[in-house]
């Protein structure tokens, strides 16, 4: 692999019941994550995705590449914009785009992280460390 | 009410430790999506040179809680929970959660800084075995949304 390369890309659909679900597991039990007036009596437009959720599904893409989870030195992001999830059977869609930017000298490369929902990018400054030797 | 910059520096004590286990590792790799068999299976965890299952690369938040909850929940400190937004989130894994490890963090505040009517609040929570083998540097930074803001 070589800086440019692109990771294959990625789309997920988070439905509510993904919310609950990742509630459950990570005990982040914050009602503006599953209850629509919460959500709308703190000023959302409905109820929105854990910023972790998101995170943890865009690492996806970086996971499934190196294909050993355990090759992820560093991750990080800021939560640029809120994943605004509907009460339908759709959910939200977010796409997962990556690419390798920077080869270190250690053995990891850096891959930059895109995580785009409606057209405009919800992760910002998402990045990994990877290593590969 | 802005918080008191003088915090910065503060470390609070040791968590309880927190026993990972395979079960809540696949939970939370159930719940994410995430589809790597070195989260489910220990023998493809092992064929990969890991001691057992392990945990997606977000998991450590969860093992983070409790330390980050005592300082959310100091009463000195006096932040208001509900106007907290997590601004940004950053994981240093020196080594991978593996299943059977025994945790225990502990949570710093590197910084308070206040911009537009906001404090930014920086805790960094070093994860740890109860030995003290370094396994994770969680670091995030919490908005407290001010009255105005």
């Amino acid at each position: 692999m070589k800086v440019g390369d692109e990771l294959p890309p990625l789309s997920v659909r988070i439905t509510r019941a993904d919310l609950v679900r990742y509630a459950g597991a990570s005990l982040d039990f914050n009602p503006i994550h599953w209850n629509e007036k919460v959500a709308k009596d703190v000023g959302l437009p409905d109820v929105i995705a854990h910023g972790m959720l998101t995170m943890a599904v865009a690492s996806r893409v970086v996971a499934e590449w190196t294909g050993d989870p355990g090759r992820i030195v560093e991750y990080g992001s800021r939560f640029g914009r809120p994943v605004v999830v509907p009460n339908d059977d759709e959910g939200a869609l977010v796409e997962v785009t990556a690419k390798v930017t920077k080869d270190f000298e250690d053995g990891t490369v850096k891959v930059n992280i895109s995580a785009a929902f409606e057209g405009k990018s919800v992760l910002t400054g998402a990045f990994a460390r990877v290593r590969v030797s | 009410m802005a918080l008191d910059e003088a915090f910065t520096g503060r470390t609070y004590p040791p968590s309880p430790v927190y026993e990972v286990s395979r079960e809540k590792i696949r939970e939370f790799a159930d719940a994410t999506g995430a589809t790597s068999p070195a989260h489910r299976d220990p023998e493809a965890a092992k064929a990969l040179g890991h001691r057992d299952v392990i945990a997606p690369p977000t998991f450590a938040i969860v093992v983070s809680m409790k330390s980050n909850e005592t300082m959310m929940f100091d009463p000195e400190l006096e932040l208001d929970y509900s106007r907290v937004v997590h601004g940004d989130q950053n994981f240093v894994h020196h080594r991978p959660i593996t299943a059977g490890d025994r945790l225990v963090s502990i949570a710093h505040i590197d910084s308070i800084t206040q911009r537009m009517g906001n404090d930014m609040v920086v805790v960094r929570t070093e994860i740890t075995t109860e030995d003290g083998e370094a396994v994770t540097t969680a670091r995030s930074m919490l908005v407290v949304r001010g009255e105005d803001a």
